[in-house]
């Protein structure tokens, strides 16, 4: 089993960008999963005499106004933000694979579905994202719906196009007049197909989910909890970013690191889930 | 002088070209050597992947560099193309050699009009003026025969049929009067009338120009219309060369006795009533079995087939395209009714309608004693079990990402008809039956090649049991020697399970061989239907006539193809919306062969 998988991601693993984006990946989400193992200091305890420290032994990435120990809090800050964007493409994959598929398969849906797409995307995306929150109140579950909602439209047009071309594929003609039912149709011949176009997809919306929800709690319409998120870091780092730059700096690296390698993976995913790329081993 | 007159126009010595593989160097073709002299016609003839198109590729030296290597010297006119510069080489790309592809729908650019195009080739390579060059434009594309040519200059590709389109190709390619024309399967695309055109044409422009042309196909009859000698190709490696007559009349090599004795021949049924099996060809020694006729054994029975009146329209916005007219034929179990007609004239549109792919605008098809015009959800479902179809694209009618134990399986399962177990145990039975091992069940489609996809496709079909089988061109994307292993085993299942087949197909040879009734498709309507022989000895209707007439016959010494009739530019189809089809009406020339009395045709 496990050489197979091997086998199976072995051409990803020759792609060096693939590479560095799982090693950057894989580092931020063990941190965030081992947080209370591996902080030095407990993300919010307070130590007034050691505010705006810089970086230095004691504190790798320096303190923060009230003393807070950055690298702690930016580990544990690193939590929330992985939790929120899988939250987010998990819902926004849902809604967008069920509206993509009904929207190219059926054609009588077509058209009401792509409309309501359209005016979707005609709004920018965080402040569609705003607008969500501010009518749902902000939480933790909000924001996951808010931004779910947002980013839903860039799966179902991404899936409504593949499903346009699967339609038409004689393998797909083949399983209907094999008499196959449409439910089985659906999952097995063309979602299967999806796949690719989907997880490909799928890795974009969780940077972008990272980043929107990064400037949502910087604007302080993000999760409400007693928590740091990178973008609340970031907020309250502001005024202080003349003198201790340090404050705005870890915390903006991290978000930056973690959508670039989100990107990077989702480059090399595209050719892994092709069956085709296994043919020479 | 008379040295540089004595020269070929180009020279091929020795030719070896390697691919960059993971594992290193591979050459994908090994120590050709060929020449072509003024004003003659050679041919590469072989099948898909032996090396052809890559022989051309690497005499234009059109490989991409850093994955290709070629060894060997091609001289034109004594110049080696593998040594000069590669400025050099654009400008002998389009202005010594000229090239024609396979793909006319997609070789020009479709927003640029078609003049332009032409003109961009002249001011490039013959530094005329633009003013100058689309004058030239306009002489080159009445001299490539090109119906009002100066109003069809200013327009754009999207307006021009196949054949229009591959004439421009030719003109662009003789733009600036090449030494030399490569025609890589120039007409592979094209319907049997419209390649009979274009064939004539290079010809006759060839005699003009006295242009060295050289000449890539895979279909035999090509070879045998248009080549002075034959060079015969098999996995990278030269077979045989010689005169075109000498190499149909006497080859001496097995691959070239192979591959000659598997081409279907118009004609070649003898006084046999029903199909007759393809021989079967040993590829070591080319020793052909004769083919055996297939007998049929059943009597004729209640047609398990019958379609009356069918008519299946599309809306336009400004008109309505009349796909099938008034189409009415019936098909008995074991019995194969052909469908013939060029690109567009509905056949398929039937064959489609029959599984219901698509849905009939008036009509009944009755499938048994069910009319499945007008049914549908569970209804349908279940009848669907009755007919079955194969399609023409191999490698796109079996879902990549499933097993194709599993594809196969899949039917039955959602049907019910038995479980897991027994339907592993069939999947095994249909396999081999197709001529493929049951152990290979467990692989994906992308590690089988066409013909065994095809047979893959076959098992699918056939394991609900159908009555009825509607192969739409399944065997026309596959090589001559696997298309004649494929339709075998179309005519040895059809025998054991009584099949009915309706032929979806466009290549007359192969129908003749395999069917027992012919109906000719034209414009969406019936012309003539009948008994095969009926139809292939005595063609009553004008359209069918010239379908006949239009097939290339596999023997140099019967050159017919040349003398085309004054051919009619394809009607649209598409009619104002108030339209009322006209009714017709049928002649019986001799039992069951039945020709549509119009003058529709014989007036174009």
């Amino acid at each position: 089993m496990i050489s197979r998988f091997l086998v199976t991601i072995r051409p990803l693993l020759r792609n060096r960008a693939v590479v560095i984006g799982m090693i950057i990946l894989t580092t931020v989400v063990l941190a965030a999963i081992l947080a209370p193992l591996i902080t030095p200091y407990a993300p919010n305890k307070l130590s007034i005499v050691n505010k705006l420290l810089p970086p230095s032994a004691g504190h790798w990435f320096g303190t923060d106004e009230f003393g807070r120990d950055i690298l702690s809090r930016a580990i544990y800050a690193g939590r929330i933000s992985l939790l929120v964007s899988l939250g987010v493409v998990i819902l926004s994959t849902i809604l967008g694979v069920i509206l993509g598929v009904a929207a190219g398969f059926f054609p009588r849906l077509d058209t009401p579905i792509s409309r309501l797409l359209d005016a979707m995307m005609s709004f920018p995306d965080i402040l569609l994202a705003i607008a969500l929150v501010a009518a749902l109140g902000p939480s933790l579950v909000t924001v996951i719906i808010a931004l779910g909602i947002t980013y839903a439209p860039r799966l179902a047009r991404i899936v409504r196009g593949s499903t346009l071309v699967l339609r038409e594929m004689p393998y797909i003609e083949a399983a209907v007049t094999l008499g196959l039912p449409t439910r089985q149709l659906l999952l097995r011949h063309v979602l299967l197909n999806l796949a690719s176009p989907i997880l490909v997809q799928a890795t974009f919306v969780f940077a972008s989910a990272m980043l929107a929800e990064a400037s949502l709690s910087f604007l302080g319409v993000g999760v409400s909890t007693d928590m740091p998120t990178w973008g609340t870091m970031l907020a309250s780092g502001r005024e202080y970013m003349n003198n201790a730059p340090w404050l705005m700096l870890f915390p903006g690296l991290a978000i930056v690191f973690s959508v670039l390698s989100l990107q990077l993976l989702g480059d090399g995913l595209r050719d892994l889930v092709d069956p085709r790329l296994t043919k020479e081993r | 002088m008379n040295d540089v007159q004595n020269q070929p126009i180009l020279a091929v010595e020795n030719l070896t070209t390697s691919f960059h593989t993971r594992d290193g160097w591979k050459p994908v073709i090994r120590d050709i050597s060929f020449h072509i002299d003024a004003g003659e016609t050679l041919a590469i003839v072989g099948e898909s992947g032996s090396g052809k198109s890559v022989t051309a590729l690497s005499t234009m030296r059109l490989l991409p560099r850093d994955k290709s290597r070629i060894e060997g010297r091609i001289l034109l006119e004594g110049r080696d193309l593998l040594k000069i510069s590669e400025a050099e080489m654009r400008a002998v790309r389009g202005g010594d050699i000229g090239m024609i592809f396979q793909e006319p729908m997609t070789s020009l650019n479709p927003v640029f009009t078609i003049g332009n195009q032409l003109a961009e080739a002249l001011v490039l390579h013959r530094s005329m003026s633009w003013r100058e060059a689309e004058a030239e434009a306009l002489r080159l594309m009445e001299r490539v025969r090109i119906p009002a040519a100066k109003d069809r200059l200013h327009e754009y590709p999207h307006k021009f049929s196949g054949g229009m389109r591959q004439r421009v190709m030719i003109a662009m390619a003789l733009a600036c009067r090449p030494k030399l024309l490569i025609a890589d399967e120039p007409t592979t695309a094209l319907d049997v009338t419209i390649q009979a055109e274009i064939l004539l044409l290079i010809r006759e422009l060839q005699k003009e120009e006295n242009m060295a042309v050289l000449f890539i196909t895979h279909d035999m009859g090509v070879v045998a219309e248009v080549a002075d000698r034959t060079l015969v190709v098999f996995r990278g490696d030269m077979v045989e060369s010689g005169e075109t007559g000498r190499i149909f009349a006497n080859p001496t090599q097995p691959y070239t006795k192979a591959l000659l004795a598997s081409i279907p021949r118009l004609g070649s049924m003898g006084d046999a009533r029903g199909p007759r099996r393809f021989p079967e060809v040993d590829l070591t020694t080319g020793i052909a079995s004769e083919g055996l006729e297939m007998v049929r054994t059943s009597p004729e029975t209640k047609p398990v087939v019958s379609v009356s009146n069918l008519s299946i329209r599309f809306d336009l916005p400004h008109g309505r395209i009349h796909a099938v007219e008034n189409v009415s034929f019936q098909l008995h179990p074991g019995e194969t009714l052909a469908l013939v007609g060029e690109s567009g004239c509905g056949k398929s549109t039937t064959g489609r309608a029959i599984m219901r792919l698509q849905k009939p605008t008036k009509g009944n098809i009755f499938i048994g004693d069910k009319d499945i015009a007008d049914i549908s959800g569970q209804e349908l479902r279940r009848l669907r079990r009755s007919a079955q179809m194969i399609f023409q694209d191999p490698f796109a009618s079996l879902n990549p990402r499933i097993k194709i134990g599993d594809a196969i399986k899949e039917p039955m399962l959602s049907h019910r008809l038995m479980s897991r177990s027994e339907a592993k145990d069939r999947v095994a039975t249909l396999l081999s039956q197709v001529g493929l091992s049951p152990d290979m069940a467990e692989r994906f489609p992308h590690e089988f090649s066409g013909g065994q996809r095809q047979r893959i496709s076959i098992a699918r079909a056939l394991a609900l049991s159908p009555q009825v089988i509607v192969a739409d061109e399944a065997v026309s994307a596959l090589d001559v020697s696997v298309k004649a292993q494929v339709s075998n085993l179309l005519l040895d299942l059809q025998a054991e399970h009584d099949l009915a087949y309706l032929f979806i197909s466009h290549d007359m040879s192969v129908v003749e061989r395999i069917s027992h009734r012919v109906a000719v498709m034209y414009f969406g309507e019936i012309v003539e239907i009948g008994p095969r022989a009926a139809i292939f000895d005595n063609p009553q209707h004008p359209y069918t006539q010239r379908l006949i007439a239009a097939v290339p016959i596999p023997d140099p010494s019967r050159r017919a193809i040349m003398q085309p009739a004054d051919s009619p530019e394809i009607r649209s189809p598409v009619r104002p919306m108030d339209y009322v089809h006209p009714t017709r009406q049928y002649r019986e020339v001799s039992p069951g062969h039945m020709v549509q009395l119009d003058d529709h045709v014989g007036a174009a």
